[in-house]
């Protein structure tokens, strides 16, 4: 079946892509019957009219105003038709929040990352987006450098993220899943690799994950673990990444208290393992060239231990 | 009956490149004709390279997560294959067809001001290569032909590509104002005895009304322009949100010219159309008035639905509700011009000749395009398209199927003026088929991709179901357009030195250019008649059917 291979924009796990199914469903139909009238009167000229069937024209009018102003009142009215339709969508779709309602999540789009907050108990994750299922929540996107645009499709419209300017979208997972979204603005050399995965979880699941991410990274007893934290200090990487209750005064990349957690890695390029760390870290600019991550020309031992530690962080 | 114009022989030669100051000649020229045929090289020039880059595009994108390009290079490729054909190829070849052809049409012997048409070319050109100079100084621009701040700006792009994009746009567009300019005091001041302005040809009011669409809307450019380059030049903070700018003001400059520019390559290729299908089916065009009305309102609307490019960027509903009405209603007066278009065609005797060709395929491309560009006035269907492939689909369609057509009808139809010999139609034939399959093949799936949610401008994507194979195909496309454009350059060359005679009016046409000689010489007329109608060869040709006996123009 289509809907179990191919991705598409109109797989809906929320009210507000219901609704502009609906209202895309009305604008094929409208184009279709449109785009065929046209082709089928141009095929009927090209069989009807060729010259090499008649030398000259039957007829040699120059106008018909009758013709005329009534094909353009009849456009004119499909015309405002759709623009009722679009008016009426639109205004259900972008609900102002109630006097004073707080969002439930800030997103904010980085060069090329997710950084999420959720201001309730103030966990800060990165790239993968947990939710709670059911509820529409009110989503507040930022930009922390270009603009970026949040598009999940699935649940519900795209909005961009411009800097200096906050703007607000609903998003709603009527079911617990994983849905694909990326960043749907130009923002430079990785634009490609700035992809997105939201899970929304049943409210209890996502009550225990948002305790998980309260968690703290306590020191390791291990040795070679050990030497990895010590080393994130060490060679810096501590001065762009935190993780809580190690390190964590720095947000210019995305923070990695539990990344070991996270199903992928580099914006949805590569799935998450010991291996894709290590080379991500031993060179980021092969993996994805343009990044702001440079190369610490790391030995290869150190490359072990930080991604071991790393990956560790569940 | 007949008052012939007589207009003075003139003494000097035709300009050749064969003579013994050929090249100067052409350097120094002043004559709209040489001018004409010096934008219409640069477009060709340009378009070769833009094509180039195209075909890069189209190999990157052939399977997923290919790199062979880094994305760096993948990022200035793009950006500089949008700016060349809008700014660089589009651009002058229409300016090159009304330059040459508007004086012709309206029996005029040169444009108003000879040497600010020179100067308005050689800014064209040279602006072009300083756009180009760019990947020999450190790099080209690499933030898309409309270079969105803050990415544009020196802390996100610092290489000097997008100082060499503004100071290149900026120079390109003081060449096209003043080509505006030079158009419209033409088209008023310099027409022949008997052509009122109600009297023109459609390809003549067309420009006349897409020069002050020029006029209007270069200038805003250029502001933007001129700020984005002090904000990276000497650290001014127009769009630098985090020093008090707006990164918004650039998307609202830009598009309020943005927009305009889509009609301003969009209402030549319209004009050429609205010559070659009456030709072709042997009937006038039905609806002048209508036409050349809806025209107007074109331009004028032109200006009041920038922010249709901005649904996402959060302006709140009342905003988004303003330019939903706008952009829709400019949907009408170009929707009806399809209704003329057909009109004209209707019992008429169809002469399917490859200008006749493009222009049949250009009605059905282009309402494709049009019905697709419905979708991004309805806001809330814009929430997902745009940024898409599916907006590179429409685009295309837009400035393919319908610009570009409209300029390959006009080639042909117009190219035995320009040179005195004929086209090899069987070759247009070829050039016309693999193009027209070419170019559904790469789009028409683009607009699939756009809706399985691939984002445009990306050097590469995941291997989700149905991705590789539908770019494959894509790609696929993207090359038999490019054997096509061979194939049309091959035909160019070989019927420039090969082609059969033409004579003055090989298509038994009716508008003025087609009693000047072929090519013109330096004066374009020897004698003109007074014009009494529309269609001032037909008057010539069939005296006793001429129109201004029916009386049928109002």
């Amino acid at each position: 079946m289509l809907e179990s291979t191919f991705t598409h924009i109109f797989q809906s796990a929320s009210d507000d892509t219901d609704l502009l199914n609906r209202l895309f469903f009305w604008f094929f139909i409208a184009a279709g019957i449109v785009l065929l009238t046209v082709t089928f009167m141009v095929a009927y000229i090209i069989r009807k009219f060729s010259a090499t069937k008649r030398a000259t024209p039957h007829t040699h009018f120059h106008d018909d105003r009758k013709v005329e102003i009534r094909l353009t009142i009849l456009t004119s009215l499909v015309i405002l038709l759709f623009l009722f339709f679009a008016i009426q969508t639109m205004w259900r779709i972008d609900t102002p929040p109630a006097e004073g309602q707080k969002p439930d999540l800030i997103i904010t789009g980085h060069q090329w990352w997710w950084e999420v907050y959720y201001p309730e108990n103030g966990v800060i994750a990165a790239n993968e987006i947990h939710l709670p299922a059911g509820k529409r929540l009110l989503v507040q996107v930022e930009s922390a450098d270009v603009i970026h645009s949040w598009w999940v499709p699935a649940l519900g419209r795209k909005m961009d993220m411009v800097p200096g300017h906050t703007n607000q979208v609903w998003v709603q997972a009527r079911e617990p899943g994983t849905y694909e979204g990326m960043c749907s603005e130009f923002c430079g050399a990785q634009h490609a690799w700035m992809r997105v995965q939201v899970i929304a979880h049943e409210p209890a699941e996502f009550a225990a994950w948002i305790k998980v991410q309260l968690k703290k990274i306590n020191p390791p007893g291990d040795s070679l673990l050990l030497r990895g934290a010590l080393l994130f200090k060490e060679k810096t990487c501590s001065n762009c990444h935190s993780v809580k209750g190690w390190s964590e005064q720095a947000n210019v990349g995305p923070d990695l208290t539990h990344v070991g957690s996270r199903k992928k890695l580099l914006g949805n390029k590569e799935p998450n393992s010991l291996e894709t760390l290590k080379n991500w870290i031993a060179n980021p600019q092969q993996l994805k060239p343009g990044a702001h991550m440079p190369n610490f020309i790391l030995s290869q031992d150190e490359v072990d231990a930080i991604a071991t530690w790393l990956y560790s962080l569940k | 009956m007949e008052k012939p114009i007589n207009i003075p022989e003139s003494t000097l030669p035709l300009p050749s490149l064969k003579s013994s100051n050929g090249l100067l000649q052409w350097i120094a020229s002043t004559d709209h004709k040489q001018l004409g045929i010096m934008y219409m090289w640069t477009a060709l020039f340009f378009f070769l390279i833009g094509g180039i880059e195209a075909m890069l595009i189209r190999i990157q994108l052939a399977q997923p997560g290919l790199e062979l390009i880094s994305p760096e290079m993948y990022n200035q490729i793009f950006t500089m294959h949008g700016t060349t054909m809008i700014f660089l190829v589009l651009m002058p070849m229409s300016v090159g067809f009304a330059t040459y052809f508007l004086p012709l049409m309206i029996g005029a012997n040169e444009m108003a001001f000879p040497r600010l048409n020179a100067m308005s070319f050689w800014m064209t050109l040279f602006g072009g290569l300083l756009l180009y100079f760019s990947f020999f100084a450190g790099g080209a621009p690499d933030a898309g032909w409309f270079s969105y701040a803050p990415l544009s700006e020196k802390n996100y792009s610092f290489t000097n590509g997008l100082d060499y994009y503004c100071v290149s746009l900026i120079v390109t567009g003081i060449g096209s104002i003043g080509a505006a300019l030079n158009f419209v005091v033409t088209t008023i001041t310099m027409r022949t005895t008997g052509m009122t302005l109600k009297k023109v040809p459609l390809f003549v009011w067309m420009v006349f009304v897409n020069s002050f669409l020029m006029l209007a809307a270069f200038p805003l450019l250029n502001a933007g322009l001129v700020m984005l380059l002090i904000d990276r030049q000497l650290d001014a903070h127009f769009f630098l949100a985090e020093s008090g700018g707006s990164a918004l003001l650039w998307q609202h400059f830009f598009w309020a010219f943005g927009h305009p520019e889509v009609y301003i390559l969009a209402l030549p290729a319209f004009g050429i159309i609205s010559e070659v299908i009456p030709v072709f089916s042997r009937k006038p065009i039905f609806g002048y008035n209508f036409i050349a009305a809806s025209s107007v309102a074109i331009a004028l609307l032109a200006y009041g639905v920038w922010a249709h490019h901005m649904f996402t960027v959060g302006l709140g509903n009342p905003v988004n509700t303003f330019f939903a009405a706008s952009s829709m209603l400019i949907g009408i007066p170009t929707g009806v011009k399809i209704i003329n278009w057909i009109g004209t065609m209707w019992d008429g005797a169809l002469h399917f000749k490859t200008a006749m060709l493009f222009a049949l395929a250009f009605i059905v491309d282009f309402v494709i395009g049009g019905l697709t560009g419905i979708s991004f006035a309805i806001v809330p269907l814009d929430y997902q398209l745009t940024d898409t492939y599916y907006v590179v689909a429409h685009i295309h369609y837009v400035f393919l199927g319908g610009s570009l057509f409209g300029l390959f009808a006009g080639v042909y139809y117009w190219f035995p003026k320009m040179s005195g010999r004929m086209l090899s139609e069987k070759l247009g034939k070829w050039h016309f088929w693999l193009f027209i399959v070419g170019f559904n093949l790469t789009f028409m799936v683009q607009h699939f991709l756009g809706i399985m949610g691939m984002p445009r401008r990306v050097y590469t994507y995941p291997d989700l179901p149905g991705f590789g194979t539908l770019n494959f195909i894509s790609t696929i496309g993207a090359f038999m357009m490019g054997l096509a454009v061979l194939v049309f350059i091959w035909n160019l060359f070989k019927s420039l030195r090969h082609g059969d005679r033409a004579g003055k009016d090989p298509w038994d046409a009716w508008t003025l250019e087609w009693l000047a000689d072929a090519p013109p010489n330096l004066k374009n007329f020897k004698q003109l008649p007074e014009v009494k109608s529309r269609r001032p060869l037909w008057d010539l040709k069939n005296p006793d059917k001429a129109d201004y006996l029916s009386n049928d123009e109002s």
